[in-house]
């Protein structure tokens, strides 16, 4: 039930992100005055318009763009970077892994979402800042699970037999540790990847990240709250899309999680 | 337990002095403050001269000398925008922030962990079907959007309730609801993992040959061995609840520390930025801290390894 609840939202996100110009004929930037604030079920406008007139089913729909946009190359940053630290620490130990450690424990003694708003207000705004605030606020995570990983594979007898061998250190952290690493980055990633997407739609909410008229579902609810009196729709589906977005690749986190590795059940 | 007690100390002594480098480092990265903060229009002169009077022509190493003794004595200097004392300032939105955060950890509890129990001892019923679906929803919605339809129904729609500030009650209501929502999903799951692992345990079965009944099977043997990971889980959202809910402050005009914050970066007010965002990080720390000295109160193992 999850695997497929999950696998069929998440599908459903990505068709949406990948023929978004093709599911519509709206151009999601296209202002249309005389058609503004249209209750959905408009012909022409099935969600309906925003207070510009712009179609509201092409800016959800162009919105999953840019979420699984965001949350792709965050997820692909973060996952590179803090897993290729990880391997270092957990496989040098010494003092890679202490400072990697005090990195970590000051990092996490910040809340992920307050760490993120704080480096994108800092670094600026835009598409290409927010994934950076993101990544340098989410890396953490993986560098912490992998360093872990790797200093318990290391101890296992297909290591040590691979370094009695004489295998090279290069070719025992990636040949013989880094596979049986795998698994955990790929759980951690499907894990952090809603995290993601949910803290983007946040930060752009509050007025930072992507900006008007960059159809982000964040910053349509944002514009959103000033017609709260007269336009519920253009509050409730961006969130909603937002919501079954996390929700579809939170379900296949978990059961990916289940099925490869049970023991990061938290 | 002492040794324990001390080390743990030392430890998060050192995090906090780490953790206001990176706020000194952070707001440095961003380029000069102060030309943020000024007004376009404004003279190259007058530039200098606001420079030179908040101290930033001294070379970094003189700056961040100054910061960490300022910072470490409460003083993070005065507020660009209210021209008031920052830490003043933050201290004053304590109150909103902790009435918020206890009504909805408070709520948060008396929901989640009696769910969380409930779905586990009656695992693969209707009810844990039903409860494990409802904290799946609560923990992929996102609070703002939660926000949002909770103002389009009691307050648009319905006319119950405020659609945010502060004064009764019932201002208090949503928002507090918007953010067990979130965490009561989190740690409802937590308590049905932790308390099915432990009813699998061999002393559960002795308890339950031995003739107990099964209330105190559950309340004695079961939610005290089950206790540890929802203590820290619940000690951590509390942490992270008193630095201030950005966004749900944010939604409700609710006047705590998450929307000065908020406030203090859209206004590049980084003195007050400083301020808020230490102090969120030194509370959260000490929250850390208090939820290992826990452990060592909830589980006797920890405290003779230490």
């Amino acid at each position: 039930m999850k695997k497929w609840l999950g696998l069929g939202l998440t599908a459903m996100a990505i068709v949406a992100a990948l023929a978004a110009p093709w599911l519509t004929t709206h151009d999601p930037l296209l202002a249309d005055f005389v058609a503004s604030l249209k209750p959905p079920g408009t012909p022409g406008h099935p969600l309906g318009t925003d207070q510009l007139g712009r179609d509201l089913l092409a800016r959800v729909l162009h919105g999953a763009r840019l979420a699984l946009f965001i949350g792709v190359c965050t997820v692909l940053a973060t996952a590179v970077v803090g897993g290729l630290l990880g391997l270092l620490a957990g496989f040098v130990e010494r003092w890679p892994s202490a400072v990697l450690m005090r990195i970590a424990d000051v990092q996490l003694s910040f809340p992920f979402i307050l760490l993120a708003l704080t480096i994108n207000a800092i670094v600026g705004l835009g598409l290409r800042n927010i994934i950076l605030s993101l990544s340098a606020a989410g890396w953490v995570v993986y560098a912490r699970v992998v360093r872990g990983e790797v200093l318990s594979v290391k101890q296992r007898d297909f290591v040590q037999a691979a370094a009695a061998l004489g295998v090279g250190r290069a070719r025992l952290l990636f040949r013989h540790v880094l596979p049986n690493v795998a698994p955990s980055i790929i759980v951690v990633a499907s894990l952090q990847f809603s995290q993601f997407i949910v803290a983007e739609a946040a930060i752009s909410f509050l007025g930072f990240g992507v900006q008007p008229p960059t159809p982000a579902w964040g910053s349509m609810l944002s514009e959103s709250r000033d017609y709260l009196y007269v336009a519920w729709w253009l509050a409730a589906f961006p969130g909603a899309a937002l919501a079954l977005t996390a929700l579809g690749v939170n379900l296949l986190g978990d059961w990916l999680r289940d099925t490869l590795d049970p023991k990061l059940r938290v | 337990m002492r040794r324990y007690v001390a080390s743990r100390l030392a430890q998060a002594v050192m995090v906090v002095l780490l953790s206001l480098t990176a706020v000194f480092g952070m707001v440095r990265l961003g380029g000069d403050p102060v030309l943020l903060f000024l007004p376009m229009d404004i003279q190259a002169k007058d530039v200098n001269a606001i420079r030179q009077q908040l101290g930033f022509n001294d070379p970094l190493l003189v700056q961040y000398a100054r910061f960490m003794r300022g910072a470490v004595q409460g003083d993070f200097g005065q507020s660009l925008r209210y021209r008031r004392d920052a830490l003043g300032l933050v201290l004053e939105r304590l109150p909103a922030t902790l009435t918020l955060a206890a009504t909805s950890i408070a709520l948060t509890l008396l929901v989640a962990v009696p769910l969380g129990l409930l779905t586990a001892v009656r695992r693969d019923t209707m009810v844990d079907h039903v409860g494990t679906i409802a904290m799946v929803l609560g923990q992929a919605t996102p609070g703002f959007w939660l926000g949002l339809m909770l103002i389009y129904l009691f307050a648009v729609h319905l006319r119950w309730l405020p659609t945010g500030g502060t004064g009764s009650l019932a201002h208090l209501v949503m928002p507090s609801v918007v953010l067990a929502a979130f965490f009561s999903a989190r740690v409802a799951r937590l308590t049905r993992s932790a308390v099915l692992d432990v009813l699998g345990e061999e002393y559960v079965k002795t308890a339950r040959a031995k003739g107990l009944t099964e209330g105190r099977v559950i309340g004695k043997h079961t939610l005290r061995n089950a206790a540890i990971p929802i203590v820290t889980l619940a000690g951590l959202e509390a942490g992270q609840l008193l630095g201030g809910a950005v966004v749900t402050e944010t939604i409700f005009a609710w006047p705590g520390l998450g929307r000065l914050t908020v406030q203090a970066l859209l206004n590049r007010d980084f003195p007050v930025v400083m301020a808020a965002v230490s102090f969120t990080s030194i509370v959260y720390t000490l929250m850390n801290l208090a939820v290992d000295l826990a452990y060592g109160w909830l589980d006797p193992r920890v405290r003779f390894r230490a």
